[in-house]
């Protein structure tokens, strides 16, 4: 019951700035929300969100420029690294990312991301790898698992006739462009704590003017795994992790 | 300013882009445009705008794209594959209405073709190219001094517009030197335009974006974007007449072949025959209603390109049959001479009055 002797409601938590206050059309389980407000946040508690500019991809995140709080641009399908350097290059001033899943960067858009991390853009691109194309309705990706099953290869994937998943995070870190890539995951509270303090790494790289940065997040699809939520969380571990391994794989903003 | 100069058209063309106030222009390697990227590699550092050699054709035109989005002047050249190539980003920026200047300095085709001149891309560049319904206004140069002038314009055209502007030109224009003079002041570096992306800082928040997932409201765009083209069409249409007016002989053409029409009018000429050219330099907007009351009168219209027959069609169509219309092309590269087309003329006008004496 009210009295006037209770302290007014204090507010513990609220949304961070980063992300709009609108419903999003992720599925149930997907982790590409959480991966949003990972990013919203460090946006927001970098204070660099009025200065941003992101770039969303074609595939389940086309819909990002509605839920980042920021100036957005809709790019073509893997040409996020491309138009990122004409903003970059345009308007040195923003601070801006790139969001693309594993079909997006890996597949058709595998030129633009190696060079744009040869050159060394200064900007942070944050990379989806959830092993299946989603907005398209489960195919194959370049990241799919041998032996995974997808809507174009059925029986699980085989190395002899699709050939074998690629490392991106890995084969990225070859580049001297590269300043700081990691591989997280987002399917605990501490897989979280980790994929926000890379994110955050990442972003820092951007703004001290180093070079590229990318974090790669393992991510769950329940709807194309045929899994129930829960289950697609523990698969990033038992499936994904041995063949994607966790931590960072470059560094090289140490002062 | 308003000293006469000799300049190849490609170089030309790059002045006209700093003069115009680009800020950024990103390319990639291909004949018989390099001296764009070359010597922009050079001029653009040095009066601090941006130049980037891309990985790819693909990777330039989102590159343009991208730059486009936050507000400032870019370009790109290309050659016809390469422009082939930028397409699907030429959609995208026109999509999003944004502007940018895109050269095609035109080669042989279809697939790697040649590096020689051609104008086999008309058809590519006036009906949009890329996929979706589009256009991009298209401009083409016939002289050094019009690589400079008309890519000036370019920039001002698309700002307007916010849409892609693409100078049509070909090897023979990119590479000829002709005296040139510049007689419009160097342009600094505008304001970036208001509505580019450039943080929320500026008290908004800005999407850049081609996506409409509802049928309704992805009409509704493209019916803007007809209302724009329909605006271009009362207002940018830009033509030429060389030779007597009243001449009943008409070539019509554009660019490089204009140039060799040019010359074939007096090769006609001092064979007694009066003829004269209507050279279309918007060609889209194309200049059907001008090129109309132009040919009221005329026996014969013929349409000089160096293609199999192109704007031939867009000819047709202005003229909707109300006077005969015969197409001279080489292709493949080939330059017609004067020579074969003043005969080209004498020999349609000749088919046409035994045609004629034969109904009679």
């Amino acid at each position: 019951m009210m009295t006037s002797e209770q302290a007014p409601m204090k507010k513990v938590f609220e949304r961070t700035q980063g992300l709009c206050d609108i419903r999003q059309h992720y599925c149930p389980g997907c982790s590409h929300g959480l991966i949003h407000r990972l990013v919203a946040e460090v946006l927001d508690e970098l204070g660099v969100l009025e200065q941003t500019v992101g770039v969303c991809p074609v595939g389940c995140a086309v819909f990002a420029y509605d839920y980042f709080n920021c100036d957005m641009i809709q790019a073509s399908h893997g040409r996020a690294p491309a138009v990122a350097t004409g903003v970059k290059r345009a308007y040195p001033e923003a601070v801006v990312f790139t969001y693309q899943g594993d079909g997006d960067l890996a597949s058709i858009g595998m030129a633009e991301i190696v060079h744009a991390a040869a050159r060394g853009e200064r900007f942070t691109t944050i990379f989806i790898n959830n092993a299946v194309y989603g907005m398209t309705g489960g195919q194959m990706a370049p990241t799919t698992l041998l032996g995974q099953s997808t809507t174009t290869s059925r029986k699980g994937r085989d190395q002899q006739r699709a050939g074998y998943p690629i490392r991106v995070a890995e084969m990225l870190a070859t580049l001297d462009g590269a300043v700081y890539i990691a591989r997280q995951t987002v399917n605990s509270p501490k897989a979280m704590m980790a994929a926000k303090r890379a994110i955050t790494t990442a972003f820092r790289a951007q703004l001290d003017g180093l070079g590229f940065s990318l974090v790669e997040i393992l991510s769950s699809c329940p709807t194309w795994w045929g899994r129930a939520p829960k289950e697609a969380m523990d698969w990033v571990d038992e499936g994904m992790k041995s063949n994607y391994p966790l931590g960072v794989i470059l560094d090289r903003t140490a002062k | 300013m308003m000293k006469r100069q000799l300049l190849k058209g490609n170089e030309a063309l790059c002045r006209a882009a700093l003069d115009a106030g680009c800020s950024c222009f990103f390319g990639y390697p291909i004949t018989p445009q390099n001296q764009v990227p070359e010597y922009l590699s050079q001029l653009m550092p040095e009066h601090g705008r941006v130049f980037l050699q891309a990985e790819s054709e693909v990777a330039a035109i989102n590159m343009v794209y991208g730059a486009a989005a936050t507000g400032v002047r870019v370009m790109t050249s290309s050659s016809s594959p390469g422009i082939s190539l930028k397409q699907e980003g030429i959609s995208y920026i026109a999509g999003a209405e944004l502007p940018a200047v895109i050269i095609n300095v035109m080669r042989g085709g279809p697939g790697l073709g040649n590096i020689a001149p051609a104008q086999s891309d008309y058809f590519q560049s006036t009906r949009g190219g890329g996929h979706g319904d589009y256009r991009t206004m298209v401009l083409a140069p016939a002289s050094v001094q019009e690589m400079y002038d008309l890519t000036r314009d370019a920039f001002d055209l698309a700002d307007k517009y916010r849409n892609p502007v693409v100078i049509l030109a070909d090897a023979i224009l990119g590479q000829m030197m002709e005296p040139m003079t510049i007689t419009r002041e160097p342009q600094p570096v505008p304001p970036p335009s208001p509505w580019g992306a450039r943080g929320t800082k500026t008290g908004k928040r800005t999407i850049i974006n081609s996506l409409y997932i509802v049928p309704t409201d992805l009409e509704a765009t493209n019916k803007r974007l007809q209302e724009k083209y329909a605006q271009m069409a009362r207002e940018e249409l830009r033509w030429e007449v060389q030779g007597p007016a009243d001449a009943e002989l008409t070539f019509v053409a554009y660019g490089n072949s204009a140039r060799v029409c040019q010359t074939a009018l007096r090769v006609l000429d001092e064979r007694g025959i009066r003829a004269n050219l209507f050279r279309p330099i918007t060609l889209y907007p194309f200049p059907y209603e001008p090129l109309a009351r132009f040919a009221e009168g005329k026996k014969l219209l013929l349409t000089v390109e160096m293609s199999t027959g192109q704007m031939v069609e867009d000819v047709r169509l202005a003229l909707e049959g109300r006077c005969p219309v015969r197409f001279y092309g080489r292709t493949g590269g080939v330059v017609p001479t004067p020579d074969e087309v003043a005969e080209a003329m004498e020999q349609a006008a000749r088919e046409l009055s035994t045609a004629d004496e034969r109904v009679s």
